[in-house]
């Protein structure tokens, strides 16, 4: 297993106290070591946006960061980031709009779709895309998706 | 899909990580946003015996206006220096820039420090470093020192720096202030390497007519390259002179292209004088 270090971290608001070894990524952390399964792992080198998580309020892909790299930072997967505001009224507006089949993209893209609907929140649908383009989906071709995300921000989705 | 083992580092002071990086400093690795470094780790192309993660330098953090220009730290990530004042008040090609760098949560880790460090050749840092201008600042035992952009890439992933130096931080010059700039990327997706990309600088915004403009590509070869016979042609001609920027622009055949999987030597000179075209007439 090779060093192993404490970490001290805010995980989906408890706090959590345990030795990891050093090449552990985040990733792996919450999956295996806390059963936070919902975050989900493609590609492991940040290509497919699977792995998307929140630290410190910001978005990042759990499988480029480092479990040792959290140390005193708070984490929010997607079981923390459920049925509080838009995530509650984007899962809506996902189910009503079909925007997942395999629904192994979701828990990024929500994370993803999260961030964009705080920081720029404009139903621009070239925008949106944009703020998407790191997050792969392989099953709804994207259109669905960007509808419920238009959706929430409460202008239909006309072109 | 795993890195390799390695022995971890995480210094509070600069002076530490000095001290750890000046023994054995080839098989160490400075860790800053690992937006490159863990997945080539993960992918086994990097197996560093020690990861120092300067995570914990809160001096690198700092962007800061200094007498001379601006000085930003090497572990200022990209949304960082996009939400900075500061940075967009010296030179309006950050905001062209960023967004083209890979995606929102990458730039939430990767830093202008990573970038410089790792001399990725489809990275748009390096050309927009060297068309400003700026300087890279470097620290070992040995002592500190500057090196200006323009000299500072040597080839794929080679640079300047010795393997027990620590890029400190990124120092733009006051004259970039006053530098009109263009950029200018083609990609197959939003977000992905560059197959080419330019930026450019001149400081022609008094006269109307380009006056001694720096035209740096990347993407196209094992390092950014400036484009000396386009800058030679461009000196005199009108910004708004559609037909001289045009044949400026072809004037490429003193640089060697590099091909890539999908791209013939060709066929990147011919996107490179596209991406130099569409630049200059938005400038
Ligand atoms: S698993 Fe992290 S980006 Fe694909
Ligand atoms: S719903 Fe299957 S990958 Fe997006």
């Amino acid at each position: 297993m090779g060093q192993t270090k404490k970490i001290k971290v805010m995980v989906n608001g408890e706090r959590i106290e345990r030795d990891v070894a050093v090449r552990t990524n985040l990733s792996d952390f919450l999956r295996n070591d806390l059963g936070l399964t919902g975050t989900h792992v493609g590609c492991e080198h940040g290509v497919c946006g699977a792995c998307t998580v929140r630290v410190n309020g910001q978005t990042v892909r759990s499988c480029l960061m480092l479990a040792v790299q959290v140390d005193d930072l708070e984490v929010t997967t997607i079981e923390g980031l459920a049925d509080t505001g838009p995530v509650s009224a984007l899962r809506d507006a996902f189910l009503k709009r079909n925007a997942l089949q395999c629904g192994y993209c979701t828990p990024g893209m929500l994370a993803s779709a999260v961030e964009y609907i705080e920081k720029i929140g404009e139903p621009d649908r070239k925008k949106i895309r944009e703020h998407l383009s790191g997050n792969y989906c392989r099953c709804t071709g994207y259109q669905s998706i960007v509808d419920a995300i238009c959706d929430v921000i409460q202008v239909g989705t006309e072109k | 899909m795993k890195a390799p083992e390695f022995t971890y580092e995480r210094p509070t002071e600069i002076s530490e990580a000095l001290a750890i990086i000046a023994q054995d400093a080839h098989e160490k690795a400075f860790l800053a946003g690992g937006q490159s470094l863990l997945p080539m780790m993960n992918f086994r192309l990097a197996a560093p015996k020690t990861l120092i993660d300067l995570g914990g330098l809160k001096d690198l953090k700092e962007i800061v206006a200094v007498e001379d220009g601006l000085r930003i730290g090497a572990t200022v990530t990209y949304s960082e220096l996009g939400a900075s004042a500061l940075v967009s008040e010296f030179s309006q090609v950050f905001d062209s820039v960023l967004p083209h760098i890979a995606h929102s949560a990458i730039r939430n880790r990767g830093t202008i420090g990573g970038s410089v460090a790792l001399a990725d050749p489809a990275a748009e840092m390096p050309a927009v470093l060297i068309a400003l201008g700026a300087s890279v600042e470097l620290a070992s035992q040995r002592g500190t020192r500057f090196v200006p952009a323009d000299e500072f890439f040597h080839g794929l992933y080679l640079t300047e720096r010795s393997d027990d130096e620590l890029v400190l931080s990124v120092f733009i010059p006051n004259s970039s202030r006053s530098l009109s700039t263009g950029f200018y990327e083609l990609a197959r997706r939003h977000g992905d390497y560059a197959i080419a990309g330019v930026c450019i600088s001149d400081d022609s915004r008094p006269s109307g007519s380009f006056n001694a403009p720096k035209v740096v590509l990347f993407g196209v070869s094992d390092r950014p390259l400036r484009a000396k016979s386009v800058e030679e042609s461009l000196v005199g001609v009108a910004r708004n002179d559609t037909r001289k920027i045009r044949s400026a622009s072809e004037a490429l055949s003193d640089l060697v292209f590099d091909s890539d999987l999908h791209n013939s030597q060709d066929t990147k000179q011919r996107l490179a004088s596209v991406c130099v075209r569409r630049a200059l007439e938005a400038m």
